[in-house]
């Protein structure tokens, strides 16, 4: 059985699902951008996917995958930041803590 | 072709692996290491794919900058003594994870898909730089990458400066 197109997506689903779990079930919110940095990296691999087997001559897909792994570098280092900022604040980085500006 | 096959599995099967592990382990530094490991794999995903550029920009941003900085914001917050517990919402974030996988799996897999023959293109660093730079391209996104990153700097040196 030769490798095709669905195996990428299934591989892209399975780790999307174990990043949504450990962001949504994490107390260290180092873990849950840890977490999303995996989602984000299943999200490049179905994309690759796509451009690889649907329009394996347009690299389009490819393009996404670049500005998606731009906007994933900003977006940790701006959220490392706010971890640092909290943590300095209260001592600690417990998402379940951090419950300031809820309700 | 069977090469091609065997890499597959084995990183596919390193990439679960290491993702599970993320998630699993109770120590956050080791959790830190194994996501190195994963993001490695995932570049190797992307060389079986004929991604050439893509997996050596992977390597540079994902297992070069953003693992340092996680590990540094690890070892600044002192949070590793007290591990990464799960909150109360665990049960219900499994099943979220589960009902997502089985939904999205079922609907990637019931799709007809219209696989293109052609081989792909190899190398792709001259044609991504093609379509990056050039007129009618992505040249208005690229420019703004730019602006995003210098804001970005701006902020998180904002957020953590000393008073």
């Amino acid at each position: 059985m030769t490798i095709g197109l669905e195996h990428y997506l299934i591989l892209s689903t399975v780790l999307f699902s174990i990043g949504l779990y450990g962001a949504l079930a994490k107390r260290n919110a180092v873990v849950i951008l840890m977490s999303i940095e995996l989602m984000l990296n299943a999200v490049n691999i179905a994309m690759v996917a796509f451009s690889r087997y649907i329009v394996p001559l347009l690299l389009t897909g490819q393009v996404f995958v670049i500005f998606i792994m731009v906007v994933a570098a900003a977006e940790v280092a701006v959220g490392l930041a706010i971890i640092m900022a909290i943590y300095r604040h209260r001592e600690t980085i417990d998402a379940t803590k951090i419950d300031l500006m809820k309700w | 072709m069977l090469g091609l096959n065997i890499a597959f599995w084995v990183l596919a099967i390193v990439v679960i692996a290491a993702a599970l592990a993320v998630v699993l382990f109770r120590d956050v530094f080791r959790a830190a290491l194994s996501m190195v490991l994963c993001f490695l794999a995932v570049a190797g995903i992307y060389i079986t794919l004929s991604a050439d550029f893509l997996a050596a920009v992977q390597v540079l941003i994902y297992v070069g900058a953003i693992s340092v900085l996680i590990i540094l914001a690890i070892m600044l917050t002192r949070e590793v003594q007290r591990g990464s517990p799960s909150n109360r919402l665990r049960i219900p974030a499994f099943i979220v994870a589960l009902l997502f996988l089985v939904g999205v799996g079922f609907a990637m897999l019931s799709t007809p898909w219209q696989v293109s023959v052609a081989p792909p293109l190899e190398p792709t660093t001259p044609a991504l730089a093609g379509l990056l730079f050039s007129e009618g391209g992505f040249i208005l996104p690229v420019e703004i990458a730019p602006v995003l990153l210098l804001a970005t700097i701006l902020g998180a040196i904002v957020l953590v400066r000393e008073k």
